[in-house]
């Protein structure tokens, strides 16, 4: 048998109210993943201050490159990160293999 | 031994333009095995020629990016043979891209400076262009077993994406 707890109204409220005024405050660490080549999300929107993590599940290296911009270099079946400075919208490609393309936009 | 017409026919088939060939001859996964590793050794070693005799910096960078990738490929690829219990079976196909390797590396030997990192480049174009249709067009199709068929897969976006730098260090060159 299944009851139901009732949770007072109040609780709830309390809780969101938190979370809405914490979001805008705490810097978030978005993941992409690699997998076989491919940037997952290939697409993704942050703020500046943010912090971006590629996890890389492949056995090879790659980079996470901006042409004329920043270069993350990503070993083998390991992570690196960047942390996100200016407010800009760019594509980056992987320059060992420029077939794995990216793209980020970073609000301010 | 090794006849005129075998390298004619395995080249047909590498090329992917003998389609009556292909259904009589489909590689089995044992011999798909041993050329997906022939071919990754054959870009190692030339890209260790090109370590040895180049001087300049985007190509032994270029290079030193073959080396790694491939070696890793292919310590997957004996991982897997070993997994499935699979001994790598040597064939024409392999055979005639061994042949036609061997024949390069005597031409690079020959060459120095400007010469030698535009003939080494120029034939990482077209060595991976040649190979990716392979795996476009028989390999990845005739691979039976489906691990072997996703290391292939893999294998060719990682072929593909050399064949894309090797295009971008030839512009570089020129
Ligand atoms: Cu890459």
């Amino acid at each position: 048998m299944r009851t139901a707890l009732p949770v007072p109204k109040r609780c709830l409220w309390i809780a969101l109210a938190l979370t809405i005024v914490a979001a805008p405050v705490q810097a978030e660490t978005i993941e992409v993943t690699i997998d076989k080549l491919v940037f997952s999300p290939a697409s993704i929107e942050a703020k500046v201050g943010d912090t971006i993590e590629w996890v890389n599940k492949d056995a090879f290296a790659h980079t996470a490159t901006v042409k004329g911009g920043w270069e993350v270099m990503i070993p083998p079946k390991a992570s690196a990160s960047l942390t996100l400075k200016t407010a800009e919208a760019v594509d980056y490609f992987c320059r060992f293999h420029p077939n794995m393309k990216g793209r980020l936009v970073v609000w301010p | 031994m090794f006849t005129r017409s075998t390298v004619a026919v395995a080249t047909l088939l590498l090329m992917g333009a003998a389609p009556l060939a292909q259904a009589a001859d489909k590689p089995t996964d044992p011999q798909i095995a041993h050329i997906a590793y022939t071919a990754g050794v054959i870009d190692v070693e030339a890209a260790k020629l090109a370590i040895e005799k180049s001087r300049n910096k985007e190509v032994v960078d270029f290079a030193n990016d073959m080396v790694r990738d491939h070696e890793a490929v292919n310590v997957q690829a004996l991982d897997l043979v070993k997994k499935l219990k699979v001994t790598p079976e040597d064939n024409a196909t392999s055979q005639a891209l061994s042949k036609a390797a061997a024949d390069e590396r005597v031409k690079l030997a020959k060459l120095d400076g400007a010469a030698f990192d535009k003939a080494y480049v120029d034939n990482e174009v077209a060595y991976h262009k040649q190979v990716n249709g392979a795996l476009e067009t028989v390999l990845i199709p005739s691979a039976e077993n489906a691990e072997l068929k996703s290391l292939l897969e893999t294998g060719l976006k990682i072929f593909q994406g050399h064949q894309q730098h090797a295009e971008h260090v030839a512009g570089m060159l020129k």
